[in-house]
């Protein structure tokens, strides 16, 4: 539960706020890119759903994550690393990989798709304030394409994205964070290294997983 | 009884340990000393199984130490209390779940039993008063004694210390000195002390073992360290213009 708390809960704020702004984004470029008659305008709606729900959440909300999450992992577990509390639980006989890292996989493959469906909800709601707001497109026109030639197993897709980046997020960062040697220096080193290639992980298989999934 | 038996380590082509063999016995407070560098720390380590030897042999009694998997290390490492040089709290834990961690994690004790105990083991090391606070916001001198109410908890048969007394003023870390030549003689422990300390040599030393240069060089008690001619320990024991002009 702490660390459900820890790195989910603790991410509530940022991913709505990034969210919200992120639909809102969407859903004024697409009317701009919409200069023919011949388009119908529902299509706001449904391409601000379709970019959302397969790309924009589970992808870029996974990458935020893994700044926030990935160096809040790394750094604690360095942390502890240099300050010998990792030796510590290994001489009481606990195998503080299993202890420390295991619990911390399974709180970010627990919480992280209940984030992403809320950033999903948050960036329809930032696409739908901010085409309404501004006019760009009338409400029941925007529900109408969210609505519009929806399939469920585009949110599977996303959902099984959001899993596989959560475990990597974690195990990636929290490895760097394990095996971390030195002091405070290592300790920063190590936290970049968490963010920056569970980053590279997520972009690596976020291909791999369009091309199994979708193709 | 705690035996390294031709012990190497080396870190690439670094020879920290060069078939060190000492034998620590129990009810006694066992020095290791030397230089910073010579290879204390890299010993311990080796001894608690921190670090895999490259040769030799680490024996808890009869039991081969340094061939045991993890799992078999597990049994020994429950009887294994260990106080690290900063404390090595657990920051996210209070003082009083501190001690309590490895009894929740290898016994079936109620909640009021753990407290029961880490309540008899904090005030062992005298700290009463301290249960509800985060190692944040104590002394070094107390997250020392914390440390220690920790390694008592599940009444441990060897006890190592790694440099207990650093970065302590000289009257903390004397009462650290008794309180762990105390509790060893109490409940009959193996102490293994990691220390280049002199008071705590001087006060604690019923054996001393000096490694110089990842060799064990010299051993004897606190009486004989002083009367001793090996040139190399008389350069460390008597480091300073006082302590020269006192011998």
């Amino acid at each position: 539960m702490v660390e459900i708390d820890n790195l989910g809960l603790d991410s509530v704020g940022i991913v709505a706020f990034i969210s919200t702004f992120m639909g809102a984004v969407l859903c004024i470029q697409m009317a701009f890119n919409i200069d023919t008659p011949l388009v119908p305008l529902y299509t706001i709606g449904f391409v601000t759903r379709q970019s959302v729900v397969l790309e924009f959440s589970p992808t870029i909300i996974s990458l935020i994550l893994a700044g926030k999450v990935g160096s809040r992992v790394a750094s604690e577990l360095g942390t502890m690393r240099v300050t010998e509390q990792i030796d510590a639980i290994e001489i009481i006989g606990i195998n503080p990989a299993t202890y420390l890292i295991f619990p911390k996989v399974v709180a970010a493959v627990l919480v992280n798709p209940i984030l992403i469906l809320m950033s999903m909800m948050m960036a329809i709601f930032g696409g739908w304030l901010a085409g309404v707001t501004t006019g760009l497109v009338a409400s029941s026109t925007y529900i109408y394409g969210i609505k519009a030639f929806f399939d469920s197993y585009d949110i599977v897709y996303a959902m099984i994205k959001t899993v596989v980046f959560a475990f990597l997020i974690v195990s990636i960062s929290g490895y760097h964070g394990f095996y971390t040697k030195g002091g405070a220096l290592e300790v920063g080193a190590s936290s970049t290294k968490g963010v920056v290639h569970s980053s590279i992980a997520i972009i690596v298989f976020n291909l791999i997983l369009t091309q199994l999934l979708l193709a | 009884m705690i035996e390294a038996k031709n012990v190497s380590k080396s870190f690439g082509d670094n020879l920290v340990l060069d078939e060190v063999s000492v034998r620590f016995e129990p009810g006694k407070c066992n020095l290791i000393i030397g230089q910073s560098g010579s290879g204390k720390t890299v010993l311990m380590k080796c001894l608690v199984g921190l670090f895999e030897i490259d040769s030799g042999k680490v024996l808890y009694g009869d039991r081969v130490f340094s061939k045991m998997s993890f799992d078999e290390m597990k049994m020994i490492r429950q009887e294994i209390g260990m106080l690290f040089q900063g404390g090595a709290l657990f920051d996210s834990m209070t003082v009083e779940e501190n001690v309590m961690f490895p009894l929740s994690m290898f016994t079936n004790q109620t909640p009021a039993e753990k407290l029961e105990r880490a309540n008899f083991c904090l005030s062992r090391v005298k700290l009463e008063n301290a249960n509800k606070l985060f190692p944040a916001e104590i002394s070094g001198g107390m997250k020392k004694r914390v440390a220690i109410a920790r390694a008592i908890a599940m009444n441990p048969k060897y006890l190592f210390c790694d440099e207990p007394n650093s970065g302590l003023d000289p009257l903390t870390a004397n009462v650290i000195d008794i309180l762990i030549s105390e509790i060893t003689q109490e409940y009959n422990i193996t102490t293994v002390v990691n220390t280049h300390d002199m008071n705590s040599v001087i006060e604690i030393g019923d054996r001393i073992s000096y490694i110089h240069k990842g060799k064990l060089w010299w051993q004897g008690d606190n009486e004989s360290i002083l009367k001793s001619d090996n040139p190399e320990l008389n350069e460390f024991v008597f480091a300073t213009e006082l302590t020269r002009k006192l011998k």
